[in-house]
């Protein structure tokens, strides 16, 4: 039992008992033109309704699901099944234990026991920081929203700052300082440290290196350790850091410039292969922002357009109004073709030879498409990101300068990242030196892990041996740790002080919610200690000792300032809120501005909520230097007095308001677009057809390997592919037939005569000859990790950092089977007909609903003309009536990135366990949320939707009437209540339920042996046990929190006051939760929206929650030319056309 | 050859058919004995605790307010358990020496805290909250029984759910005046304290032996009801999160 229960042991070898079938793609294509297929599909399989999937579509569980996991023999599970045969009768024996109630000694003063705190702070991805308010259920950090008043957050926060809690606590993590692998003592450290430094004089031979770093502190601190040891040197290495970006901009600029993106004010966006939305340290703002241009039904006259160029599908090619999809090399010359037609100066030498590597197609999109920017001068946008080519990305900042943009939709700013050297170089220069013997000691901070992830083509391993004293500081002991001779625990970001910049450069500080619970140092702290001849200070004296003179001049205008930053609530709505509902939707300025102005107080202060408690945040009183308060009594003076103060303000807020960069003035190089465009068209000439070009990428959920030991994000479907625990190498249909591969298929993969192993995986939407593999997985030295997946950097070298052409695949027999989610909880209604009138009826459900913005101004209706529901009494359910609250969802799909936030969102609020690779292919993960993804139109080429799918709370739930014991019934409001202590996992609920949301527990899947991890848990939801069922509940304890306060404090709930886990991660706000019988709250006006639509509403299930169907908004000139332009009609003839 | 005797048919069969009525005796027996007794329940059950705090002295015989010691009763779900301060506000200055109060000095010298034994404890998939009852005029006493009366603390209720949704089908029954919700000893049907809160009946009102009826009580409490906004909650998800 134990060794399921630990979660992602299943090594390399756990398959499922029977292997995954073959499936051949050129029998697929087969098949698909002797028959209609469906108009949306979710997978090959699917699209060709293969035996396979036809058996699935009917079993809620795969054969063999009900198994007992491998180990257990058919006798073994004999005996137990008598022995609990003859033990059943005892369960109901059990007398509660006796349990402890341990209060305070002396308790902190503005804790109420029983209710979270939130404490204002930063979490860092990369080096930049996102504002977070995290919550505090008496001293233990449980869950992360959003700061409304954070430029990087705006409340939302993207999968990685919802996941930082399950890595605070997570066991796996460093617990003591090692030397030489043995437990070792700081003091030792130190002194050691010591005196090598007196023996290299001056620092010679001692290199600092770290990943990037925007903290003011440590910069600082590392600043003074310079300053003391002049010959010592800084190295910087970020594995998916702006490498190329700010080649680029360097290039274009003469400076290395940070690129910004305003998408407010774009109405016409073109995309190259970036996921701006998904991805990077500005992802959350620019998905919001970008979402803004997109809801129809606030701006039915300003929807921006949107065009993607792209090898491979990321986030915003389902969002994406045409997409083209073209080979890498081939995008780069669709650029030097865009600039050409729009007059970016890139045409003058050899004009026409970048465009004949373009089809007929492809040229007709760059001229439609420049034709399109140019009528939206100064409102248009094309955005280049990291892995376009240096010389690319200079070519598009020219066309954006052309197009009157930069200024308006693009601008720039001096870089965030303190002294913003070329990693690659700095990386270089490290190794050059060791190897030479110059480097007698190197500190390497932050868990940076270069022997993992440095390029192959540096050999760094080889080197760091050369190297006297070996120092490593990381959150976990991994690769190089292993290869050090000290290694330092490194504290959470939740569990230490500190200091960021978000990507516009506002500063934040970071306060620890709680003691460090592995004795881990920050960087600094660990700077300090060793370099600087401070062995005792501690992270809180090193904040406070760089902002004493810098934060009272910062702050002088806070209030003022605050306004400006966009935003929810204002800053002052969060410094004067009561503080009465801080666990039903997080702090008061969570709220939606519904009211005007500024509030005093929140609305519902008062009653019981005492001013004296005034502020949800504030410095929580465990932590190591005690409250600032008292540091505040020592000293006297104005001085101290303005810096208290602000410091208690800045943490208040969480952020300190007008240290945003300023933009900068930047003039291109003259000449620079013209030399990259030449540049451009060499690198063309050099394509041999055929060829095949692998790009490398930082896996959607894992990064660069830095959360390889965070099941939440090991076992989150990763966007677009929804694979779990595993990378693949993503192939597109075609190329994977010509190599004559499939899923699972085992390859070794060739690139510049370096070689990996990797397996299989065909997605529709690659571009041809294209072949993707992401970083992270492959660790030898990652926990539960370890050896999950295939490490990618062995290809990855300095002068391909992203991949290059050239790759060579071969099948080197076997399979490797990796799991995906996709195929799981399918829907009924999406099957392959013989019969073309059974496949329209099917197709006339309708489970995505599009449509174009011309139909939607032609007919608003037009979404519902052949849309089925019966009339409510047609039924023989009970007809029930609301008259209170009747609680409801709608989802908006114009805006779904499919960034699967929300997913982790939901783990971390309800304590969804994860069940390991195995369990997933056995289909047995637990997520409440899942988001589903629709491909629409040709297998080569198809369309992308996706649809987050939580419970449809079914007002006729088709899942109460069959539960043998009352388990699962309706309540008063609607919900559709599960009732875990009843639940005896008959499971005919989830075999009764249409949209496949239901969830059982076959093992015992929360760890309970973990004490450690039962900390992360949420006090108010209860820790299901094995054989019962679950499912979304729209976070009903954040509802009766809700009600409580609303009774407690004798007024009404705040309209949009409830925020479920979902909606409030929701970078873009495609998720609304609230009361549909009050029209005043946001889900009432959406459910009045003409778009809105039900799920299977042919059924008569009544769903409560319902979508808002996804419109696109059209270029008429590019009709035709891609399978999003088509009707879907059409586009399912193209596939076998 | 027979090996077993005749009759042992019908004893076999008998024997199968009386064990059915045995079983089930043994069953009836089990679930009236031991279904809702304390030794099931934890009712009436005295629980050991590091000190033998007496709520009798201290409520009845000190006059100490409830809201004293528990705190955060009536604005959270849990009541609050005093922290060890609270006790030494008092006990730095009386019963100094105490044997009894060591523990509590103990903890607040060496900053452990106390390790109390639950004596109301739900299980872990009920989500009871004070500050909701307290606002809707349920009494401590409703639950707690007289604990001012208690020299050692034990559970008064079943606090078994068909308990709990004896009073949520039908709140009325145990509301009170929000003025008396701490009142361990508000009784009704005292004259004095029932004319506080409503006039007694207009042919009554003469009357100076006029003691409140059941009926009267009955008017009080509904006129409570509808003015607290008292609702019968039986959804499941009212306690089951």
């Amino acid at each position: 039992m134990d060794s399921i229960n630990a979660k992602g042991k299943c090594g390399a070898e756990a398959a499922p008992q029977p292997g995954p079938a073959r499936l051949d793609l050129e029998e697929v294509r087969e098949r698909l033109q002797a028959k209609k297929g469906p108009e949306f599909w979710r997978s090959l399989d699917e699209l060709a309704a293969t035996p396979e999937f036809e058996d699935l579509l009917h079993r809620e569980f795969p054969r063999f699901a009900s198994e007992w996991p491998a180990g257990v023999s058919r006798r073994g599970f004999l005996q137990l099944a008598s022995a609990s045969l003859a033990l059943a009768g005892l369960t109901g024996c059990t007398r509660q234990p006796l349990e402890k109630i341990i209060p305070y000694v002396r308790q902190p003063e503005q804790l109420i026991p029983g209710k979270p705190l939130f404490f204002a702070t930063a979490l860092t991805h990369a080096g930049y920081a996102t504002g977070v308010l995290a919550e505090s259920h008496q001293g233990r950090p449980t869950k992360i929203e959003g700061n409304p008043d954070h430029p990087a957050s705006l409340g939302s926060t993207d999968a990685f700052a919802q996941a930082a809690v399950l890595t605070l606590y997570d066991p796996e993590r460093s617990q003591s300082i090692l030397h030489n692998g043995r437990p070792g003592t700081w003091s030792q450290l130190t002194s050691q440290m010591g005196e090598t430094l007196r023996s290299l004089g001056g620092g010679r031979g001692l290199r600092i290196l770290t990943g990037t770093v925007t903290s003011p502190t440590l910069a600082a601190q590392i600043a003074a350790a310079l300053k003391s040891y002049p010959q010592a040197r800084w190295h910087r290495w970020e594995p998916a850091g702006p490498h190329q970006t700010r080649a680029a901009a360097v290039r274009a600029f003469g400076r290395p410039l940070d690129t910004r993106y305003d998408f407010t004010r774009a109405r016409v966006v073109l995309t190259l292969g970036a996921d701006v939305l998904c991805e990077g340290s500005a992802g959350v703002r620019y998905a919001r922002d970008f979402a803004d241009g997109r809801r129809v039904h606030a701006h039915p006259d300003a929807m921006t357009r949107v065009y993607t160029v792209e090898s491979a599908p990321v986030g915003v090619s389902s969002l994406a109004d045409h997409r083209l999809q073209l080979p890498p090399a081939q995008v780069e010359a669709f650029v030097l073709a865009l600039a050409q037609a729009v007059g970016a100066g890139a045409g003058g030498n050899g004009g026409g030879t970048g465009a004949p590597a373009l089809d007929a197609k492809a040229r007709t999109w760059v001229q439609e498409v420049a034709k399109d920017l140019q009528a939206n001068r100064g409102a248009s946008l094309v955005v280049a990101d990291e892995y376009l080519s240096p010389a690319a990305q200079v070519v598009v900042h020219g066309i954006n300068q052309a197009l009157g943009n930069a200024g308006v939709t693009v601008f720039y700013q001096e870089p965030v990242e303190v002294d913003p050297v070329d990693h690659l170089q700095s990386l270089a220069e490290l190794v050059r030196d060791m190897n030479a013997g110059q480097v007698q000691a190197l500190m390497m901070l932050d868990g940076v892990n270069p022997v993992y992830t440095a390029p192959a083509d540096l050999p760094f391993l080889a080197a760091l041996d050369k190297v006297a004293l070996r120092v490593h500081h990381g959150l976990y002991q991994d690769e190089t740790s292993d290869h050090c001779h000290w290694h330092i625990p490194a504290g959470h970001e939740l569990e230490s002080w500190g200091d960021a910049r978000a990507f516009d450069g506002t500063v934040s500080i970071q306060q620890p919610l709680i003691e460090p619970l592995y004795g881990g140092k920050t960087a600094a702290e660990v700077v300090a200690a060793t370099l600087n001849n401070q062995a005792d200070a501690n992270g809180y004296d090193l904040v406070r000792q760089y902002w004493t003179s810098r934060l009272p001049g910062l702050t002088a205008g806070l209030a003022d300032a605050a306004r400006d930053t966009a935003g929810g609530g204002s800053i002052t709505t969060l410094l004067g809120f009561g503080g009465a509902f801080p666990g039903a939707a997080g702090v008061g300025g969570t709220t939606p501005p519904v009211t005007t102005g500024t509030q005093a107080a929140g609305p519902l202060a008062g009653g019981a909520a005492a001013p004296g408690a005034a502020g949800g945040t504030s410095a929580p009183a465990n932590t190591p230097a005690g409250a600032p308060a008292a540091v505040a009594g020592g000293s006297g003076g104005a001085a101290t007095a303005a810096f208290e103060k602000a410091w208690r303000e800045t943490l208040h807020a969480g952020l300190i308001p007008a240290t945003a960069q300023a933009r900068a003035t930047a003039a291109l190089n003259g000449g620079a677009v013209q030399a990259a465009a030449g540049e451009i068209q060499a690198a063309l000439g050099r394509v041999k057809p055929g060829e095949i070009t692998l790009q490398l990428r930082p896996d959607p959920t894992i990064w660069d390997g830095r959360y390889a030991s965070n099941v939440w994000l090991q076992e989150l479907p990763k966007p677009v592919t929804k694979l779990v625990w595993d990378n693949a190498l993503v192939l597109g249909p075609k190329t994977a037939a010509r190599l004559k591969l499939t899923f699972h298929d085992r390859v070794e993969v060739a690139l510049g005569g370096r070689k990996v192993e990797a397996s299989v995986w065909v997605l529709p939407g690659m571009a041809e000859d294209t072949a993707q593999l992401t970083l992270g997985y492959g660790r030898q030295r990652a926990g539960k990790a370890t050896g999950q997946g295939f490490n990618a950097f062995p290809l990855r070298t300095s002068n391909a950092l992203w991949g290059a052409p050239g790759a060579a695949i071969r099948a080197t027999g076997g399979q490797y089977t990796i799991a995906c989610t996709q195929n799981h909880h399918s829907m009924r209604g999406l099957v392959v007909h013989e019969d073309a009138e059974a496949a329209e009826q099917e197709q006339a459900r309708h489970v995505i609903r599009t449509g174009t913005l011309e139909e939607f101004r032609r007919d608003p209706e037009f979404i519902k003309k052949d849309r089925e529901v019966p009339p409510a009494d047609d039924t023989l359910y009970p007809n029930r009536r609301y008259d209170g609250h009747a609680w409801a969802m709608s989802i908006d799909l114009s805006v779904c990135t499919g960034c699967s936030s929300c997913i982790v969102a939901c783990q971390a609020e309800n304590n969804i366990p994860s069940v390991g690779k195995e369990q997933v292919l056995a289909r047995r993960e637990m997520h409440w949320l899942r988001v589903d993804r629709y491909f629409a139109g040709d297998m080569d080429e198809p369309t992308f939707h996706y649809q987050p799918l939580p419970c449809m709370q079914c007002e006729n739930a088709p899942c109460e009437l069959v539960c043998p014991v009352a388990a699962t019934v309706h309540s008063d409001e609607g919900l559709n209540d599960m009732v875990y202590n009843r639940c005896v996992g008959t499971r005919y609920c989830s075999n009764n339920c249409p949209y496949k949301v239901r969830r059982f527990n076959f093992l015992r899947y929360s760890d309970k042996d973990t004490p450690v991890l039962e900390l992360v848990n949420n006090p108010d939801v209860t820790v299901r046990m094995r054989g019962v069922m679950e499912k979304c509940t729209y976070c009903v304890q954040r509802i009766e929190q809700a009600k409580i306060q609303s009774k407690v404090d004798r007024q009404p709930i705040p309209k949009n006051w409830i925020q479920t886990a979902c909606q409030q991660a929701c970078p873009t706000q495609a998720i609304v939760f609230g009361d549909q019988n009050d029209p005043e709250w946001e889900v009432s006006k959406r459910k009045a929206d003409p778009l809105n639509y039900g799920l299977l509403e042919d059924i008569n299930t009544r769903p409560r929650t319902t979508y808002l169907a996804k419109l696109r908004n059209p270029n008429p000139a590019l009709a035709g030319l891609d399978s999003a332009s088509k009707k879907p009609a059409e586009g399912a003839e193209h596939g076998h056309a | 050859m027979q090996i077993f005797h005749r009759s042992t048919n019908t004893i076999a069969k008998v024997s199968i058919f009386g064990a059915v009525f045995f079983l089930g005796f043994f069953g009836w027996a089990a679930y009236t004995l031991m279904g809702d007794s304390g030794y099931v329940t934890g009712q009436y059950v005295v629980k050991h605790q590091p000190v033998p705090f007496s709520h009798e002295h201290h409520v009845r015989g000190l006059g100490i307010d409830c809201r004293y010691c528990h705190t955060s009763v009536e604005r959270s779900a849990f009541a609050g358990l005093p922290p060890t301060e609270t006790c030494m506000n008092c006990h730095r200055q009386i019963w100094t020496n105490a044997e009894l109060l060591e523990p509590i000095r103990a903890s607040y010298r060496d900053n452990v805290p106390v390790q109390w034994t639950r004596v109301h404890d739900l299980p872990d998939y009920v989500y009871f909250n004070h500050s909701v009852h307290i606002a809707k005029g349920i009494g401590c006493a409703s639950c707690h029984g007289k604990v001012n009366q208690m020299p050692l603390m034990f559970q008064n209720a079943s606090l078994q759910m068909q308990w709990c949704l004896d009073c949520h089908r039908n709140p009325v029954k145990n509301v009170r005046p929000r003025e008396e919700v701490f009142n361990i000893d508000w009784n009704p049907s005292d004259p004095a304290s029932y004319r506080k809160y409503m006039r007694p009946l207009p042919r009554e009102a003469s009357n100076a032996r006029w003691e409140p009826s059941a009926g009267d009580v009955a008017r009080l409490q509904a006129k409570l009801a509808k003015e607290y906004d008292l609702h019968s909650l039986t959804s499941c998800s009212t306690c089951h999160r």
